[in-house]
């Protein structure tokens, strides 16, 4: 609870620097949707509309007036209310990343710690491999690559055009993540189609956040192996399973989850570009094309969501490290 | 007496980048029932490598590379990983200095002592956690049934070196290896540790291994104590033979730089030198032999270990 009011703060100062930001930025808005043609009346009509003519301060007191009544304000490219806009597609945002991050630690994890375990090893190596190409492939570059190999090459995976192919309806809404609410709705078509869709952009997503996690499981995993209650546990004779499961891992996991963490920020932010090139309808793309825009309101909102989102997954980190950690629950 | 533990010729070598470390160089000595050897010497003199290395928890870089160590007629040094790894915690145990670092943070020491007691004695969960329960009463732990479920962070040294030895004496061993077990505790808990180790090693017949750098400790608490010098045993005798009648001259170097009560501390007197680098290739046969001030010509010629009294055996030429 502490922990929550302590990222009030970084709240507010997030909330000034993106208004700021936005205002800064190249580009006019008025004349963006005054359209080409547009007089140079209309366009001042518009911005008076707006209140794009009025003083920052006096500008920035409205909207800080608006957010404390979760007016996030209208976008402008879509006509909708930008809270309404974001809560549609943050969980297509959500289930993406969380996907890519159970892939990616779905083989990161048992990657790093057979790495340790077996330095020198094939997996050893492999460990290496992944981990060299996982920071030096932008998520962009594996994205496009992966469209062109499995769909334009192999012809194995759908055309990248959102959350379902064309056929396929999106599943009775429960909690928003498609994959889940299908297999809740027993809608097995549904959910071939929304796996199939998911599949390469969630690998993208998998292939730049397996590295981090890899590399700290392995040296994590390796510190443990070093330390003195592994060696008393061998000479206690406990099978090497029990040794490396029960007592190694679940301390390996410690740094492991604290690097999730960060990982899954990194994710939020690589999002954007992933679902640019993969045509999700997320938050991240929505992001993008009002910024092209210069729409204001849905960057703001963005920003401040990501904001929100970082404050929430901190918290959860915290949780779950309390939950591995009794030590961390006594200080 | 018939001997638990029976080691000969007992010789360990680590390979490392800057050379072969010839750690161990013909050990041998025995440990019989119920009894407590101490195992004595300077840092870097193999006391805990010889204790690694007979419970085959030597890093890859350490291999035995002579010599047999039969334990209750079993060759540990013939052993597979798998056979050894069932003596190890079942007939051969071991307990640790700094017992804090020794014990899992994250499992409550109860857990971690019935582990131990699943792994040995195939006992269920339940089973095993009563027999943990047990096990820490034996130990002298208060309020065993609620403290079985604290962590070690949340118990003093000294009840953790206790939760260790709970863990190592958990499944009746033949055979206790006590590695620097006091060092850290403070004095009062120190005793109260080895009477405990004293007094399970009375009911069960176990015999102990007391390795130590602590002369007083161990000429307290053992019965022989062996003497330890870069990798050779140098003296081996009785507690009160080896205290009164030292033979060789590293012996009585050592007990002339040890305190007592009644000396005075100007008394005491370092021993000169060094030991030697182990990674050389012509190490000398007597490995004091640059420190020793009766070193003859024929030193260098050979080593060997004689009988020089009934119970009194030595590796020395020219014996004081």
């Amino acid at each position: 609870m502490w922990r929550l009011a302590g990222s009030l703060p970084a709240l507010v100062a997030v909330i000034i620097v993106t208004f700021v930001l936005t205002r800064v930025l190249p580009g006019d808005t008025a004349t963006y949707f005054a359209g080409p043609t547009a007089s140079a009346e209309s366009i001042a009509q518009i911005r008076a509309a707006l209140g794009l003519d009025r003083p920052l301060p006096e500008q920035f007191w409205s909207y800080v007036q608006a957010l404390a009544r979760g007016d996030l304000g209208m976008s402008l490219t879509t006509g909708q209310p930008v809270l309404v806009d974001i809560m549609n597609r943050l969980p297509a945002s959500a289930e993406l990343t969380l996907f890519g991050l159970l892939i990616a630690m779905g083989i990161a994890i048992p990657l790093g710690v057979l790495a340790a375990v077996k330095q020198g090893s094939l997996a050893d190596h492999l460990c290496r491999v992944v981990v060299t190409a996982g920071v030096s492939l932008p998520v962009f570059f594996t994205g496009l690559l992966l469209v062109y190999v499995f769909y334009y090459l192999l012809g194995w995976s759908p055309a990248p055009v959102g959350r379902l192919d064309a056929f396929a309806s999106a599943p009775p809404f429960i909690t928003g993540f498609y994959l889940v609410d299908a297999a809740l709705a027993r809608d097995w078509e549904t959910w071939h189609s929304a796996l199939a869709q998911i599949i390469l952009p969630a690998c993208t997503l998998g292939l730049f956040a397996l590295a981090p996690i890899a590399r700290i499981t392995r040296a994590s995993m390796l510190a443990v192996l070093g330390a003195e209650f592994i060696r008393t546990a061998r000479a206690s004779g406990l099978s090497s399973r029990t040794i490396i499961l029960t007592y190694a891992l679940r301390n390996a996991l410690l740094p492991v989850v604290t690097t999730l963490g960060m990982v899954f920020s990194f994710l939020l932010g690589a999002n954007v570009l992933v679902e640019k090139v993969f045509a999700w309808p997320g938050i991240g793309s929505y992001a993008v094309e009002a910024l092209i825009a210069s729409d204001g309101a849905p960057v703001q909102g963005f920003v401040l969501t990501m904001a929100i989102l970082y404050v929430l997954l901190n918290l959860t980190i915290d949780l779950v490290n309390r939950a591995l950690d009794p030590r961390a629950r006594h200080s | 007496m018939s001997a638990v533990l029976d080691v000969s010729d007992f010789s360990v070598e680590f390979r490392t980048r800057s050379g072969i470390v010839r750690a161990l160089d013909r050990v041998a000595f025995t440990v019989g029932r119920g009894e407590t050897m101490a195992l004595v010497g300077e840092s870097g003199s193999g006391k805990s490598v010889t204790a690694y290395a007979l419970l085959g928890l030597l890093d890859a870089a350490g291999k035995i590379t002579q010599g047999r160590a039969v334990l209750e007629g079993v060759d540990l040094t013939a052993a597979s990983p798998g056979e050894l790894a069932r003596i190890r915690g079942k007939r051969a145990a071991m307990i640790f200095q700094n017992p804090r670092a020794a014990l899992n943070p994250i499992r409550p020491i109860g857990q971690q002592i019935a582990d131990v007691l699943r792994r040995h004695a195939g006992l269920s969960k339940r089973d095993a956690m009563a027999g943990a329960i047990d096990m820490l009463r034996q130990v002298g732990i208060p309020d065993p049934a609620r403290r079985a479920s604290a962590y070690p962070f949340e118990l003093s040294g000294g009840m953790c070196q206790r939760v260790m030895i709970a863990i190592a004496v958990a499944t009746r061993p033949a055979l206790l290896i006590a590695d620097e077990p006091t060092t850290g505790l403070d004095v009062t808990t120190q005793a109260v540790v080895m009477d405990i180790v004293a007094k399970l090693a009375s009911e069960t017949g176990m015999a102990t291994i007391l390795i130590t750098h602590d002369l007083a400790l161990a000429a307290e608490r053992s019965a022989r104590i062996a003497v330890m010098h870069a990798g050779h045993i140098v003296e081996d005798a009785a507690t009160k033979t080896l205290l009164a009648n030292p033979r060789h001259p590293y012996t009585r170097r050592l007990l002339a730089a040890t305190p007592t009560a009644a000396g005075a501390l100007s008394a005491l007197r370092s021993i000169p030198g060094n030991l030697p680098d182990l990674r050389r290739d012509d190490l000398p046969p007597c490995r004091f032999a640059a420190r020793c001030d009766r070193r003859l010509p024929g030193c260098d010629a050979g080593l060997v270990w004689r009988d020089i009294a009934p119970a009194q055996r030595i590796a020395c030429w020219n014996p004081t």
